[in-house]
């Protein structure tokens, strides 16, 4: 746990995790609710997004219901191979998160693209640049989604 | 940007607040201000986009790793399709579970249909969780395992391009 945070940090990421209004004055209406004024929040939340805390504030979007793509995939990497296959990958556009896994199945990423056809496009040139086959892992139904830490 | 329909007005807020919404204590102003149109404007469009789902919603996105949720681990599951939907209502349900997804087999050597996020602050609390579940499942768990991440390759997040 981040000793630097106190325990108006810890609300305010318990509250706005799950939501910010769509007004005029937002920070303001999110302070009153949160017992601070509209200034103190701003600059929380600016000082937690500039140190990592926050990984960002804004919207997030479903890239499905915008008419995109979005897909898990995963990757059986040789280990000699791992780093500049990991390189490769990671330099398209399109791969939002990558992770290593302790897998035969080692390497996991997020492919993000606008069209089906941009999907398959970006697949079928990672397949040829790393020689290694991609096992595409899309969703066939969401049951939750909302990754809400207590802190 | 006097005569942008909706579409592309939708498309320019999108690029314009994907890395994150001003800090100012009018951030819909501000981007009105950058497209050149009415704040109002922009207010409506996002709520309409927040109604029919292009939004989740406007939040903060904590890192995890910094507020001591080192631990991630991916069960995935091997149950029978015909049951895949109910179970997975149920694993989402679970207060330890993030995300929750059917996705397909690659058999015989990926068998798992069901992925089930769990987050901890170290391994054997995610283990402990993963337990949980399959003396939730009982026999309809025909095989699991849990895949932790060793390390994070990259975490951008999606970027919209300003091309189309």
């Amino acid at each position: 746990m981040d000793e630097s945070l106190d325990e108006i940090d810890r609300t305010i990421i318990n509250k706005l995790q799950y939501g910010f209004p769509i007004c005029d004055y937002p920070f303001q209406i999110a302070a009153e609710s949160l017992d601070i004024t509209e200034s103190e929040l701003l600059e929380r939340i600016t000082t937690m997004r500039d140190n990592g805390i926050l990984t960002r504030f804004g919207p997030l979007f479903n890239v499905e219901n915008m008419g995109g793509t979005f897909s898990l995939c995963a990757m059986k990497v040789p280990a000699a191979e791992f780093d500049s296959v990991a390189d490769q990958v990671n330099a398209l556009p399109q791969v939002a998160h990558n992770y290593q896994r302790d897998h035969a199945l080692n390497m996991w990423f997020v492919l993000a693209t606008e069209t089906l056809e941009e999907k398959h496009n970006t697949l079928m040139k990672i397949e040829q640049q790393t020689g290694c086959r991609v096992y595409d892992m899309p969703k066939e139904r969401e049951y939750f989604v909302g990754l809400y830490l207590k802190v | 940007m006097k005569h942008m329909n909706t579409a592309d007005l939708d498309h320019q807020i999108v690029l314009a607040t994907q890395a994150g919404l001003p800090l100012d204590p009018q951030p819909y102003h501000r981007i009105a201000e950058q497209l050149g149109v009415e704040a109002s404007l922009i207010q409506e469009r996002m709520q309409k986009m927040q109604n029919d789902g292009r939004i989740r919603r406007i939040a903060v996105v904590p890192n995890h790793y910094r507020l001591g949720y080192v631990a991630n681990g991916m069960s995935v599951w091997n149950v029978a399709d015909e049951h895949v939907d109910d179970l997975g209502e149920k694993l989402g349900a679970l207060e330890y579970v993030s995300h929750c997804y059917r996705r397909p087999r690659y058999l015989p050597e990926w068998p798992y249909n069901l992925f089930a996020m769990v987050h901890g602050s170290n391994r054997n609390e995610v283990m402990e969780k993963v337990s949980r579940i399959a003396l939730l499942l009982k026999d309809a768990d025909q095989g699991h395992e849990v895949l932790f991440s060793t390390k994070i390759l990259k975490k951008t997040g999606m970027r919209f391009k300003s091309s189309s």
